[in-house]
């Protein structure tokens, strides 16, 4: 393969695992302070798409423009359904947790779909189709961007829990939820933070392809199974690991199915998922027995 | 008037009692022990007294107010502090972290950096190993951690499950010297322990515990001096 070939696909990968790492991040989160599989956690990103696209059909304003109003709206529901279901949910038996936050997802996708239909629907933008090169290699401007937030955010939340009293506390609530509430850690404004900002980065996600893919009430499922991959792969609960893993993840899908076809790709990342848990069952850069210290 | 006092106390593992009508007070400055077999339900007692467990009768007064009902963390701030059974130290943040999380609380914060301190100087081997995973601690030095970070959080009256769990006889006594200097230092303490004669020369008084109910009390003197203490706890 030549080698401009071989650097765009690279990067394509690299900017899909970008897009990826938005929702992984916030998930691995979910499941490392709360303990929670947030299998609604697409949905929150559907959402975010839908407020993009409407705010710009109904009053012509860009995403990038209606992600500042998108996003808020998205924690205020991720307030919500902490409040209304997950809070209620918790030291309930594994699945009833599991059929609450399965049951968002569900409860979601119908508003969705009775409130627009099941139409598919996309957001015109002048810069949908840009590109910038970079030497031999082009990049999508609106990945480019989607990209940058990513690791943004990924950085931003890695030096909130390692630099702040808060960040930390919420790191003790990962680790012992018991001792945290003995130190005088309310616990439930852990979860109810962590829940929120979470699902409002799944919504960032949504706004962010908003330019570039469709967008109907079952867009999620499109994602959920990969970003599952990308978070068990990164290590249950890391950030870090997550970030890694959705990169690798959206190279492996460019370079396969680029050499093989689109529906190789996902059995390629499924067996490298398979192969890293048979040697480290704990993920990359999980701990192992971090997912039951409580 | 007593800092703590707890009235016709049960508390329910689903229909399991596991506390009932368990009634106990606390004086200030006081060290007051609870004995007890192996699942009495000491912990549960605790865990309750921190709102850990919920009640499902009786009233818990600290300083003259109720506070069953109240969210953990709002009992830490009004002082009533657990060093819980089994450490429970945060493995994966470093030892200065989790004795500054100790003093999460709005109170506790306030006085930090010389409560840090003060907690370094009474336990030198943390202040030795500050930078490092609370996690590699040795069982000792995790205990001492715990104790440590318990007093961070400035408590008026301390919780004490078990602190000497697991360790070697010359770690135990090391625990007991520091809880006698966590005592002299005016902290009210209530302690469980499995080391019943070390327990009893350093506690005022204390309540024996057989499945769930009170079955003894009296001066730490008189519960060493009965037939019942010495045959069940002190082996005699
Ligand atoms: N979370 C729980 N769910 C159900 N039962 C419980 C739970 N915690 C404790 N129990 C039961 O309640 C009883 C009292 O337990 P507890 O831990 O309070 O005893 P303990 O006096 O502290 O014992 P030990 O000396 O072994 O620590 C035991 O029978 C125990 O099995
Ligand atoms: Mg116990």
């Amino acid at each position: 393969m030549p080698l401009d070939l071989t650097l765009q696909i690279l990067t394509s990968g690299l900017l899909l695992g970008g897009l990826y790492a938005l929702l992984a991040v916030g998930l691995t989160l979910i499941f490392g302070v709360l303990r929670v599989v947030n299998f609604a956690h697409a949905e929150f990103m559907m959402l975010g798409m839908f407020g993009a696209y409407w705010l710009w059909a109904l009053w012509g304003i860009d995403p990038y423009l209606s992600i500042f109003i998108v996003v808020p709206g998205v924690f205020l529901l991720g307030v919500l359904t902490d409040r209304l279901v997950i809070q209620r949910s918790i030291g309930a038996p594994e699945v009833t947790v599991v059929f609450a936050t399965l049951g968002v997802s569900i409860f979601l996708q119908n508003a969705a779909l009775t409130a627009w239909s099941a139409d598919i629907r996309s957001v015109t933008t002048p810069y949908g189709s840009a590109v910038v090169e970079l030497g031999s290699v082009r990049i999508s401007v609106p990945m480019l961007v989607s990209f940058v937030v990513a690791l943004a955010f990924a950085t931003g939340l890695w030096l909130f829990l390692n630099r702040t009293m808060f960040g930390k506390a919420i790191q003790a609530v990962a680790q012992n939820r018991d001792a945290a509430a003995l130190m005088g850690i309310d616990v439930g404004r852990v979860y109810l933070v962590t829940y929120s900002v979470a699902v409002a980065a799944a919504g960032a996600m949504g706004v962010l392809i908003a330019p570039l893919f469709s967008v109907y009430p079952r867009v999620g499922l499109s994602y959920i199974v990969t970003v599952f991959v990308i978070v068990v792969l990164g290590g249950l609960g890391s950030v870090v690991g997550a970030v890694i893993a959705a990169l690798l993840v959206g190279v492996i899908e460019s370079v396969v199915g680029f050499l093989l076809g689109t529906a190789w790709a996902e059995l390629a990342y499924f067996l490298v998922f398979l192969a890293v848990l048979v040697v480290r069952p704990q993920g990359l850069l999980g701990r192992r027995g971090a997912e039951v210290y409580q | 008037m007593s800092l703590l006092e707890i009235e016709g106390l049960r508390v329910s593992y689903g229909d399991m009692l596991a506390l009932d009508d368990v009634a106990l007070e606390v004086g200030a400055e006081e060290t007051v022990t609870v004995l007890g077999a192996n699942a009495a339900g000491k912990t549960t007692l605790l865990r309750a007294l921190s709102g850990l467990v919920p009640t499902q009768e009786g009233s818990i007064v600290f300083d003259g107010e109720a506070i069953d009902g109240l969210p953990p963390h709002d009992r830490v701030e009004r002082g009533l502090v657990q060093v819980p059974e089994g450490r429970m130290v945060f493995p994966f943040l470093n030892v200065e972290d989790n004795l500054r999380l100790g003093a999460y609380g709005k109170r506790a914060r306030e006085e930090l950096e010389a409560t840090f301190d003060r907690v370094l100087t009474l336990f030198p081997r943390l202040a030795e190993r500050r930078a490092q995973l609370a996690g590699s601690l040795s069982g000792g030095e995790q205990q001492m951690l715990a104790l440590g970070r318990g007093l961070m959080a400035r408590p008026r009256l301390l919780m004490l499950d078990e602190p000497s769990l697991g360790l070697a006889p010359r770690l135990v006594s090391e625990v007991m010297e520091r809880v006698a200097a966590i005592r002299a230092d005016r902290v009210t303490v209530l302690i469980v322990e499995q080391n019943v004669a070390q327990t009893l020369r350093l506690a005022d008084r204390g309540y024996v515990l057989e499945n769930g109910r009170l079955a003894l009390s009296g001066t730490a003197e008189e519960l060493a001096a009965s037939d019942e203490v010495r045959r069940a706890y002190l082996g005699m």
